[in-house]
């Protein structure tokens, strides 16, 4: 579903690689952490897999397409694909919990009927029902966050990255995430999470692909925050 | 913001249009004006200090000369017709043309001088005429007409150069302040482009309400400007120019701002256009 080979990303000439030769698939259907302290390349990551960055060198493929030779009027389509979350939420804070997950379709060419049916569907998957009027600010920040991902899911792309989620959400209230988050993946979907978090990571046992100044440290089935004694 | 790029873009298209009026006036003016003129030849009046006029008022024989130097020979092929005023149609013409002048009056027929009126076949073959005839017994001066003219054309020209010079300055700064503009308006949205990109909004849909927003207030001034050089030419220049003494002038109409507008137009969406692919390529892409 993910697949990064040899990928290497430099931002200015002669600085330290963001990245550095990283070869990692994720399947279809996984679960994957990305952990690593703050500048260790895990944002630099998600944006390559969102072409929002192109790697200096080496191959990405992103849902079957090759990154290196999708035409540039074709990367919309890719990105209907990937479902993104993020730490500050990024809703719209003057329309409604309704409006906020519905701009997602509208953008996108849906009509009305479509979003008036899909909307309250996936507001029911991530537990918002009876709060579709509501403004962000009348939500909690764990009611925001789901409606972050209730937008980023509503159009059910195969593949949901999320930059930490759970960074600006109290220890209670993230697991509530992390359950809507396992929830999603055995929908099918494959789920990539940058976080911080390692209590999270140690209750979740998923996947965990440790980054440490650009290149991939540890790529561990079932692992833990940090690399636990042998 | 969107009102400020109105504002310019009616300004500075209205000196387009006016540069425009301008010049199709002079192509009217010239084109009424050089079918009438005439080359004149002045022949000697009863007192004249030029050379050719030593012997006195030009007498029936030097014109006889005269008219055949115009009517034959190299000259035959450029004068289409030659017409010879009296000293008395002079007078009369004179006082015509103002009855109610009080210095005209004191004057008699014999205070006027007899000229030839030639129409030339191609007006730009003045000064072979001139050359040929100026030193003629009998020939005072020779005037073309063309040269009483020159000096309005002149004027009309150089308006048109400062309005057009104006134009260009007032065009560049529409350029900048809807670039501008469109940037602040991105700017603004920025959470809003950033959602849309990343839901896999098409580039044309994120684009589009900025480049109509900066479109259409240019259009919009478009428009006011057009309506504004409508306005000048019908109440200024043509219920003007109806009332004063010009009333002979065959001036611009409504018709002529009708034909200007389309290029008004076509450069406001130009210039807006133009502007709002640089500003968004930067502000909104991926």
């Amino acid at each position: 579903m993910i697949k990064f080979d040899n990928v290497s990303k430099v931002f200015t000439r002669g600085a330290r690689p963001a990245l550095d030769e990283v070869t990692v698939t994720i399947e279809r259907g996984d679960f994957a952490f990305l952990v690593g302290a703050s500048g260790s390349g895990k944002s630099t990551f998600l944006k390559l897999v969102l072409r929002e960055e192109r790697p200096t060198s080496g191959r990405i493929h992103v849902a079957g397409r090759d990154l290196g030779k999708i035409a540039s009027w074709r990367v919309p389509l890719l990105r209907r694909e990937i479902g993104a979350v993020f730490q500050d939420f990024r809703l719209l804070p003057n329309k409604t919990v309704f409006q906020n997950v519905g701009f997602a379709l509208q953008v996108i060419g849906k009509n009305r009927r479509y979003i008036d049916a899909s909307v309250p569907e996936i507001l029911n998957l991530v537990g918002l029902e009876g709060k579709e009027k509501r403004l962000p600010h009348e939500l909690s920040g764990g009611e925001q966050q789901r409606v972050a991902i209730a937008r980023a899911f509503v159009n059910r792309p195969p593949i949901l990255l999320c930059d930490e989620p759970t960074g600006n959400l109290d220890p209670g209230t993230s697991i509530g995430i992390m359950k809507l988050l396992d929830r999603i993946n055995r929908t099918g979907t494959t789920v990539l999470m940058a976080t911080h978090d390692d209590l999270i990571v140690d209750q979740m046992r998923k996947r965990v692909i440790e980054l440490k100044d650009g290149r991939v440290v540890r790529d561990q089935a079932q692992g833990g925050f940090g690399l636990e004694p042998a | 913001m969107a009102l400020s790029v109105v504002i310019v873009t009616l300004v500075s298209l209205a000196f387009v249009g006016s540069a425009m009026l301008l010049q199709i006036q002079v192509g009217k003016l010239k084109d009424d004006w050089y079918d009438r003129v005439e080359v004149s030849i002045f022949l000697c009046p009863n007192v004249s200090d030029v050379a050719t006029c030593k012997s006195g008022p030009v007498t029936a024989a030097q014109e006889n000369n005269i008219r055949n130097v115009l009517q034959t020979g190299a000259l035959e092929d450029l004068v289409e017709r030659v017409y010879y005023e009296s000293k008395e149609e002079a007078w009369e013409n004179l006082l015509e043309s103002r009855p109610d002048d009080f210095l005209v009056q004191q004057l008699t027929a014999d205070d006027m001088q007899p000229s030839f009126r030639v129409k030339l076949k191609d007006p730009e073959q003045f000064e072979v005429v001139s050359s040929a005839t100026a030193n003629l017994d009998g020939v005072e001066y020779v005037v073309d007409q063309r040269q009483v003219f020159g000096t309005l054309f002149m004027i009309l020209n150089r308006s048109t150069l400062l309005a057009a010079s104006l134009a260009i300055v007032m065009l560049l700064a529409a350029v900048l302040l809807i670039t501008t503009t469109i940037r602040l308006s991105a700017l603004s949205r920025r959470r809003e482009t950033t959602i849309m990109r990343m839901v896999g909004s098409s580039k044309v849909l994120i684009q589009l309400p900025f480049m109509l927003e900066g479109i259409i207030a240019a259009a919009a001034g478009a428009i006011l400007s057009i309506v504004g050089l409508w306005l000048t030419v019908r109440y200024l220049v043509q219920d003007w120019l109806q009332s004063s003494d010009l009333n002979w002038v065959d001036s611009i109409s409504q018709n002529d701002v009708f034909s200007v507008a389309p290029w008004l137009l076509l450069i406001a969406l130009g210039l807006s256009g133009i502007a709002s692919v640089v500003t968004l390529g930067r502000y909104t892409s991926a």
